[in-house]
């Protein structure tokens, strides 16, 4: 017990001299990872990103307060919509499209907390399914202004960023950014709190705290990281159709947390690098690719159930405990 | 399996090339690669299927070789879905170095990859694709609809024809989505301008399993013809039930020519008897050309071909006879693209020469065609009018027709009486 209490005491500890230094190796390898690649896998490469921002995104809620959203795909989807709606139809500068898109998921997650913060457990997982599936529904039916089942197409990118590497770049900065402002998010005492109602609704309650106040802004803030890794995916495509919104969409944002590690945050990247980089493999050998990627995730599930990097850390802890004892024992 | 092997034989080449410098001297005349993106999985995907078969078709006509260089066809499956669509399309062209795209079958699909390539000028051919706006309003040069038509081509001389059978009054049914309003608006505008009148237009969702509100409706009409687009399953179902409910051979029953494609009637009885649609292309024609394609096809993969398998053979001959001219040239784009622009495809199994309009939209002579039942008890279509020479645009102009807001939901072309 006091044990894991003290891993977790320095799991929340500021970043000491050793972690700030994975961090800068991770980013310098991260910014010279172009220059090996051809374009088409720095394109690849700006997609995990973009994915691991959203699955990043779902970890907030999914990790730090236990609660799944399956509405995430869809507040994704409507900052995408309107980022190209703005640029393309209306004709605003790019960054004006970029910010009323984030703005737009922002107001999305708002209304999806108003009505789901108040349940939990599969109770909320199937609201957000549904709220997310009305979201679909309009993109779908809405042909006016979306473009129905066609989508929209625009040239959203700004001209300074058309080169893949250079694109490359911006995406990285911005994620670099974002991630650490998540990452302080969940390590803030408001983080905090979220991990006190998860790990136990009554007792928060009982000691004050506003739970679902708390729930309603950890939502939020949530759905305006998803609205960033939208608007840099419409940006990315310059394309936005309703499959950005269904709820395929919010599932593998799901599915990439939960390959990366539940409550892991940074496991977000690694789970969205292993979804894409196997869809991508797997689909060159076989058209029957979806079923490798099935038998893949029930895999993860039998044999690693934290996801990559939640049993990378456990075995990482267990051997730090096992090698004082093994001398002992022998 | 033909596609790993063409799969495998990729790879190795790639591999290859890179280090044996000796292999150098031949990569001038390399191979020419075209990147055939179409779904093998999701919602369309024994479409897809059908779609490889013809190109395969025709490239084991050719023994693989156009213009004296071999062919190194590169298949992905785009999944029914377009960010999976683009991701291969990009796929193709930045790591597989391909001359060229072809395929998709789903507007947003297609759509979706003709916005990718109009930043990287990689010609694209689109057999399938039928949104009217890509060679209309939107039109972008590299993307040309070889052998393929745009969705209100073949309604218009549809809607002319149904004004000659003395129908005043039809009711549409569609699925709702850009095809079938394309598809609608066509019959309905030239429908009504000829002093028809469209009584009623019924919207579904894609993926209806119970047609019975629009059936009992459509009965109490009392519409002299009714004008149904469906594709796929939602075909299969709506004739079945048309014919459960006892419609069949009271009201005259016209279809989309998806909705009597062999894709579907041939899982079809004797429901799918007598339902007349308008198409360039006719299975049961009596056209020499047209019966040895569908013989040789029919022995080659067991099934009579449809419109997938069709268009696509049709497609890679256009682009096959273009590089011939060019000598198999393909390195240059514009070159390529100006060629298939200026061929006249010769050898289609319509039995007869289709050229491209100045829009990159071919113009057919436009069957109207009849489902009957053929000797050994299967359905197929056999023409019984002739529309020579349709343009995209029909009659009208096609500036003036191009002012006029694309169809849609609330824009059918209808004119008021």
């Amino acid at each position: 017990m006091t044990e894991t209490a003290g891993a977790s005491q320095r799991k929340f500890a500021g970043p000491t001299g050793r972690s700030a230094l994975v961090v800068l190796i991770v980013l310098a390898l991260a910014a010279a990872l172009p220059l090996g690649l051809s374009n088409y896998q720095v394109g690849l490469a700006t997609e995990i990103l973009i994915f691991g921002v959203l699955a990043m995104s779902i970890d907030i809620l999914a990790g730090f307060a236990g609660r799944t959203s399956l509405g995430h795909g869809a507040i994704f989807g409507v900052s995408g919509y309107v980022v190209v709606y703005a640029s393309a139809q209306a004709g605003l500068p790019p960054a004006t499209a970029f910010l009323l898109g984030v703005l737009a998921a922002t107001l999305v997650a708002v209304i999806f907390a108003l009505l789901a913060v108040r349940t939990s457990g599969v109770y909320f997982l199937l609201l957000t399914l549904a709220l997310g599936m009305i979201v679909w529904g309009i993109c779908l039916r809405w042909t006016q202004v979306t473009g129905g089942e066609n989508g929209m197409r625009g040239d959203v990118r700004p001209a300074l960023l058309m080169a893949h590497r250079t694109f490359y770049w911006a995406v990285l900065a911005a994620v670099t950014a974002v991630s650490y402002a998540m990452w302080r998010f969940v390590r803030s005492p408001f983080g905090l709190t979220l991990l006190g109602i998860r790990d136990s609704e009554s007792r928060m309650r009982s000691l004050g705290y506003n739970v679902p106040l708390h729930l309603f802004v950890g939502f939020a803030v949530s759905g305006f990281f998803a609205g960033i890794a939208g608007a840099l995916y419409a940006m990315f495509n310059n394309f936005v159709s309703p499959s950005s919104v269904a709820l395929a969409q919010s599932v593998e944002g799901v599915l990439m947390m939960i390959a990366g590690g539940v409550g892991t945050l940074f496991g977000g990247f690694v789970g969205a690098a292993a979804v894409i980089a196997l869809e991508n493999v797997v689909s060159a050998y076989t058209e029957r690719w979806p079923m490798v990627l099935g038998l893949t995730f029930i895999l993860i599930m039998i044999f690693a159930p934290e996801g990559i990097i939640g049993t990378l850390r456990a075995l990482l802890t267990r051997q730090a405990r096992q090698s004082p004892i093994s001398t002992k024992g022998h | 399996m033909d596609r790993r092997k063409f799969l495998k034989t990729s790879t190795a080449t790639l591999a290859t090339v890179g280090a044996l410098p000796w292999r150098k001297a031949i990569a001038q005349a390399g191979p020419i690669k075209i990147g055939l993106l179409a779904p093998l999985t999701g919602v369309v995907a024994s479409g897809g299927k059908e779609m490889v078969e013809g190109v395969q078709f025709y490239l084991d006509q050719v023994k693989g070789e156009i213009a004296g260089r071999k062919v190194e066809l590169v298949i992905e499956d785009d999944a029914s879905n377009p960010d999976t669509a683009l991701q291969k399309a990009r796929r193709l062209v930045e790591q597989g170095n391909c001359h060229m795209l072809m395929g998709d079958l789903l507007a947003n699909t297609g759509l979706a990859v003709a916005n990718y390539v109009k930043g990287t000028g990689t010609p694209y051919f689109i057999p399938i694709i039928a949104a009217d706006d890509l060679t209309q309003r939107q039109r972008i040069k590299n993307v040309i609809r070889v052998a393929g038509y745009a969705a209100s081509a073949f309604t218009h001389p549809f809607g002319d024809w149904a004004l000659k059978q003395g129908y005043k009054k039809i009711a549409t049914v569609s699925q709702d989505y850009t095809f079938g309003h394309e598809q609608c608006g066509g019959l309905a505008q030239v429908f009504t301008e000829g002093g028809g009148e469209v009584v009623q237009q019924f919207w579904h969702p894609l993926n209806t399993a119970d047609f019975s509100p629009y059936l009992g409706q459509l009965a109490d009409l009392k519409v002299d013809a009714i004008f149904a687009m469906e594709t796929g399953a939602d075909a299969t179902r709506f004739i079945q039930q048309y014919a459960s409910f006892g419609l069949k051979g009271k009201i005259p029953f016209l279809g989309a020519m998806n909705a009597t494609d062999q894709s579907v009637i041939r899982t079809l009885g004797e429901e799918c008897d007598g339902i007349i649609a308008a198409a360039h292309f006719a299975e049961g024609s009596d056209n020499p050309v047209t019966q040895k394609f569908t013989r040789e096809y029919e022995a080659k993969y067991g099934r009579i071909p449809s419109l997938y398998g069709f268009s696509m053979y049709s497609g890679i001959m256009w682009v096959a006879e273009a590089l011939e001219k060019l000598g198999g040239k393909v390195e240059d784009r514009d070159a390529v693209i100006d060629a298939v622009l200026k061929t006249e495809l010769v050898g289609s199994p319509l039995g007869k020469t289709v050229k491209l309009d100045a829009y990159g939209n071919p113009i057919y002579d436009v069957s109207i065609r009849k489902v009957v039942k053929r000797a050994d008890g299967k359905y197929w279509n056999v023409p019984i009018a002739n529309y020579p020479n349709v343009s995209q645009f029909w009659k009208y102009d096609p500036e003036t027709y191009m002012k006029q807001p694309p169809y849609s939901r609330t824009f059918q072309g209808i004119k008021k009486a």
